[in-house]
């Protein structure tokens, strides 16, 4: 007799816990050949906004972490996602790829994590500035992570969506909120769980599943959410989103027809998108140098 | 000893300051007003070896006469030698209202002991003077003996008594810092000086506009601590109009009207007083100056 | 020892003489016109209106009114410019024409300090030390990065973006027209900008020089006008992209009308600066950093430390140190070069000001101002000090843009960088400490994109400004200001 599979439960994570949406909604994830293989949570405005206070919170302990840290925690969830890639490989097959495609999908987001990893404690050397103004003054320009990072990931893609989207933004210290593809959403739940198992901090990724066009106008206005990230090409979404980052000046970024399996969309110009530029003044005391006096 | 809190003084600031106050433009019957008053708060001071009896008598006629031709001039306000000279200038000035000063304790290294120092201080006393300009131990400073110091003014200012007011030469330009010259200011009016003053003349640099604004803000906060009012004498280096209208300019903007006389503010200098002459002629006249008309001693 | 009566005669009898910057070289225009394609064109409308010395109320001269018109036939001579010659020439060939720019400004600069105080009402030590200079040295700097670019990006390749339209504001007129113009020409882009309407003179003066310097004609356009006229530029599909200089709320406004194309846009909005004194700082320099901080350029400045945050145990002593510091501070002709304080820009923004003196009055804040008369014409206003206000004071919380400060007191650091953040703006914040960590843990947790310490309002081409927050995105000066004028391919 053939044993009887235990079915995996699709949830969402915020805060470092796996709940389900609060509005009890779900949506159907179907195969290729039209089976339904998941039960997804819709996600819902009460779900962001309970994500933005755990990304807030989250944010304020990240940031201050040190880039070796934090480089050494993505470096994790690479190792992570490494051992589980059989798994990923698996439930990308079921949404539609080849064997080839998900192997690929799965290895080039490994090798993604490794490369932003690696960013962490050299992109601020590659983008602040010590500035020579005409003045006794010591002046020095770094860049500081924006905050709160809102993100609709690409809808075309699973795991590499994901992955290219969330790791350039928490590099420099930022949190953010994804909502994951929504065709597509099987393996953003178990990339959460690896998440989960990498010393991520609960709350610096949260992901949710959802309907975009629900959800944007959510995303767009939260007056909480520093910056945000639309991966699309809808005209319509773009300029909504842009005329509801007026609320409180969020700092938009738009992606469309992007490639994100190619190495050329990988870039530390990507993490300084997320990024403020502080610039720091201080006098320097002229005594003792030559020709100098008080 | 009162325990001082450090009071840290940030050098760009000080000279944003200052910078500030010498962009003040004055003019006219303001620049006349200031050229006169910088006169009268004039130490014309002579300290050389080479000091003669002749020399002396000849700088305090000076002094009194500053320049004939020109009506109404105020005199300097004191006539500064050393020890052994004062004798002579209290006679030869006498009756004109200008005071002696003598420099005293070892000036101007300070080096000697506290007996040595308080004898020297009595005999310019002693020999009628109005005014003791001492210098501060800087040795000891610097080794962080700030109760010798302290101790040390006041001594001299218990020789000096209540009738000889005590100026107390910090010798800044050996300080180091602007953070020294504070907490020196503050060890000379906590113990007992009647005026601190920056510099013997002797050491380059000498009295700046950055030093003497930190001590005029010491001043300032003494006196909103304590109720007493301290003197100031930049000294060195300030030989012409321009300059000695923005030290007034400083004191003006720091401490305001109170300090702006020769109870309360002096210079030591020694040929300021001919470059205010020809710059008041010049306001009289019109016509720039020649040093040829005026009198050098 | 018994303390004894202390006060200080800060006003003394030594009063100073008038001292007056000469302004017989000066030769205004009865009437200026728009500077389109090269050649100074009359306005379409045919209307014109008046500027005025904000000292004195007096007509200066009457401004072109740019309109839909204008607007249009600017960017089309910058679009022609830009196709035709300016995207051609090699970066060395457009750094040696901004150059030209910087030395002529730098030759005409008693001329334009003189202009922009007459104009704006800023004190004439002002413009001719700070304004004039540093719009000077903008060009200057710019001109040196033109034919570097691949050094300030490398292996990005970057691209000129096409029409920049710019809107200044009045509280730096010819700086901020600097600030703009300049890294817009040296990254290979043309121009059409309007500067605020109240001050048009050192703008169109500014105009004058490059054409002086010969630049081909359409590379800079201006456009004068009003708000109307900024959003036809703002509005015009042959602009690439907008920089903008003034209010959030206006720029909320152009965000949300361009929501809808590509361009690319650079904001430099409000803010609510803190200035934080700790009680180990260097106190009587921090109290020159408070009065810079908040009077300088009569408080018309977005960066300006209009909060400041004492620590509790030296309170008494920075109040009683500024009041005295604040009356020496002299209001008046701006035209002399004692004035430490001008006049107030306008008279909207004088009503603005005393609408928020008048709030703080009545939210039961202690004002206190230093005496002394002002004139009877012309638009003044004291310099101004709120004591006893809580974060939730609206003088506290809203930009005044006026010689106003609020004074609130903190007992650690904790509560002084909580209150410091504690505002939707994010331009600029102030700290003073003698404590090196002390100076970098503020300096990080501060959410602002300037952080002076032991200093406050210092201005440097080489120096990015920008901010976090509602005060803006991009930056201006510097390196990273290059980035806001090109594209590039990663």
């Amino acid at each position: 007799m053939s044993r009887i599979e235990v079915l995996k439960t699709y949830k969402m994570y915020i805060g470092g816990k796996f709940p389900r949406t609060e509005s009890g909604r779900y949506y159907s994830l179907k195969n290729t050949k039209g089976e339904e293989i998941a039960n997804m949570c819709t996600g819902s405005r009460k779900d962001f906004r309970n994500a933005v206070v755990e990304a807030r919170k989250a944010f304020e302990l990240w940031s201050n972490r040190t880039a070796y840290n934090r480089s050494q925690i993505l470096y994790r969830i690479a190792e992570m996602l490494e051992g589980r890639k059989a798994q990923f490989i698996d439930e990308l097959m079921q949404i539609g790829s080849t064997k080839k495609q998900a192997e690929n999908e799965v290895f080039t987001s490994i090798d993604r994590l490794i490369y932003y990893a690696g960013w962490a404690d050299k992109y601020q050397q590659i983008s602040s500035s010590v500035n020579p103004v005409s003045g006794p003054y010591f002046n020095f320009t770094i860049q500081e992570p924006t905050g709160v990072v809102a993100v609709i990931a690409p809808e075309e893609n699973g795991l590499i969506g994901l992955v290219s989207t969330i790791a350039p933004i928490i590099v420099s210290g930022n949190s953010c909120i994804v909502l994951a593809s929504e065709s597509k959403a099987l393996c953003s739940v178990s990339f959460a769980e690896v998440v989960n198992s990498s010393d991520v901090p609960g709350g610096v990724i949260n992901i949710l599943t959802g309907n975009a066009e629900e959800l944007i106008p959510h995303f767009s206005t939260h007056k909480d959410v520093n910056s945000m990230l639309y991966c699309g090409n809808d005209k319509k979404a773009t300029q909504l989103i842009k005329e509801n980052s007026t609320t409180n000046l969020k700092r938009i970024v738009v992606k469309k027809d992007i490639d994100w399996m190619k190495n050329e969309n990988e870039s530390p110009y990507f993490i300084t998108k997320f990024t403020e530029v502080k610039t720091t003044w201080h006098p320097i005391e002229k005594i003792g140098a030559s020709g100098s006096g008080y | 000893m009162k325990d001082f809190k450090i009071i840290t003084v940030d050098q760009v600031g000080i000279g944003d300051r200052v910078s500030r106050i010498t962009k003040r433009s004055v003019k006219n019957e303001a620049k006349i007003h200031g050229l006169r008053m910088a006169l009268n708060m004039i130490d014309l001071t002579t300290l050389e070896g080479a000091d003669t009896i002749n020399k002396v008598k000849q700088l305090c006629y000076k002094g009194m006469h500053l320049h004939d031709a020109y009506p109404d001039l105020p005199t300097v306000a004191a006539i500064c030698v050393y020890p052994n000279f004062v004798g002579l200038a209290k006679e030869q000035l006498k009756g004109s209202g200008i005071n002696v000063a003598s420099v005293a304790t070892a000036f101007p290294s300070g080096n000697s002991s506290l007996e040595v120092k308080i004898t020297d201080t009595k005999m310019a006393i002693d020999a009628g003077a109005d005014e003791v300009d001492m210098v501060i131990s800087r040795g000891k400073f610097h080794q962080g003996e700030y109760n010798y110091v302290f101790d040390e003014i006041a001594k001299i200012k218990e020789t000096c008594g209540k009738n000889v007011r005590l100026k107390t030469i910090l010798e800044t330009g050996e300080l180091g810092s602007l953070d020294n010259i504070r907490r020196a200011s503050d060890i000379a009016m906590h113990a007992g000086s009647d005026f601190i003053k920056t510099s013997t003349g002797k050491i380059s640099p000498a009295a700046t506009l950055p030093v003497t604004l930190v001590m005029l803000e010491a001043i300032k906060d003494y006196y909103y601590e304590t109720g007493i009012q301290i003197g100031m004498k930049p000294a060195g280096g300030i030989s012409n109009s321009k300059l000695a209208l923005q030290y007034l300019m400083l004191v003006k903007e720091t401490l305001g009207d109170k300090w702006l006389t020769n109870q309360w503010f002096r210079f030591g200098a020694s040929s300021l007083a001919n470059d205010l002459l020809m710059q008041l002629e010049k306001q009289r006249s019109g016509n720039y100056q020649s040093k040829d008309y005026f009198s050098k001693d | 020892m018994s303390k004894k009566e202390t006060k200080l005669n800060l006003k003394s009898n030594w009063d100073l003489a008038p001292s007056l910057e000469s302004t017989s070289h000066v030769k205004l225009k009865n009437k200026y016109d728009l500077f389109i394609g090269g050649k100074w064109v009359k306005p379409s409308s045919g209307k014109y209106f008046d500027t005025i010395n904000p000292a004195t109320e007096e007509k200066l001269a009457s401004i072109a009114n740019g309109n839909k018109k204008d607007v249009d036939l600017a960017v089309k001579a910058a679009r022609k410019a830009y196709d035709t010659t300016w995207s051609k020439l090699s970066g060395k060939e457009r750094g040696k024409y901004i150059f030209r720019i910087a030395r002529i400004m730098q030759e005409k600069a008693k001329e334009l300090a003189v202009v922009e105080t007459l104009d704006g009402g800023k004190p004439i030590r002002e413009s001719r030390d700070i304004d004039i200079p540093l719009a000077a040295n903008h060009f200057f700097y710019y001109a040196g990065w033109a034919d570097k670019l691949d050094y300030a990006f490398p292996n990005r390749n970057p691209k000129s973006l096409g029409v920049a339209g710019q809107i200044t504001p009045w509280n730096f007129p010819l700086l901020m027209a600097a600030w703009k113009i300049a890294p817009a020409l040296a990254c290979g882009n043309t121009v059409v900008l309007k500067p605020a309407e109240t001050t048009s003179l050192t703008t169109l003066l500014l105009a004058e020089i490059i054409e002086e310097a010969g630049l081909p004609a359409g590379v800079v356009n201006i456009v004068t006008g009003a708000g109307d006229t900024g959003a036809e530029i703002v509005n015009h599909s042959g602009i690439d992209k907008i920089a903008f200089t003034g209010s959030t709320g206006v720029g909320k406004i152009i965000q949300n009308a361009i929501a809808g194309t590509d361009k690319k846009i650079t904001l430099e909005l409000g803010g609510k600066a803190a200035n934080i004194v700790f009680e180990d700082a260097p106190l009587d320099q921090a109290v020159e950093g408070i009065v810079n901080g908040i009077f300088f350029n009569q408080g018309h400045v977005c960066c300006a430390g209009s909060r400041l945050l004492v620590q509790e145990s030296v309170y008494d002593i920075v109040l009683r140190k500024l009041k005295d510091r604040m009356e020496s501070l002299i209001v008046g002709n701006p035209i002399d070069k004692n004035t430490d304080i001008g006049a107030i820009n306008s008279k909207s923004q004088l009503d603005t000001i005393n609408h928020y003196i008048k709030l703080g009055k009545e939210e039961g804040a202690e004002i206190y101002q230093p005496e002394g008369k002002l004139d009877k014409k012309g638009y003044w206003c004291k310099p101004t000090l709120f004591t006893g206000v809580a974060q939730s004071n609206r003088i506290v919380q809203e930009e005044i843009f006026g010689p106003v400060l609020a004074i609130q007191t903190f007992r650690t650091i904790e509560e002084a960088i909580t209150k410091a953040n504690n505002t939707p703006y994010g331009l600029s914040a102030g700290v003073w400490t003698d404590k090196g960590s002390k100076i970098f843990n503020m300096t990080s947790q501060l959410r602002a994109g300037i952080v002076w310490a032991n200093t406050f309002n210092k201005f440097d081409p080489t120096s990015p400004f920008g901010g976090y927050k509602e005060s803006g995105f991009g930056r201006e000066g510097g390196l990273h200001g290059l980035e806001a004028y090109l594209s590039f391919e990663n």
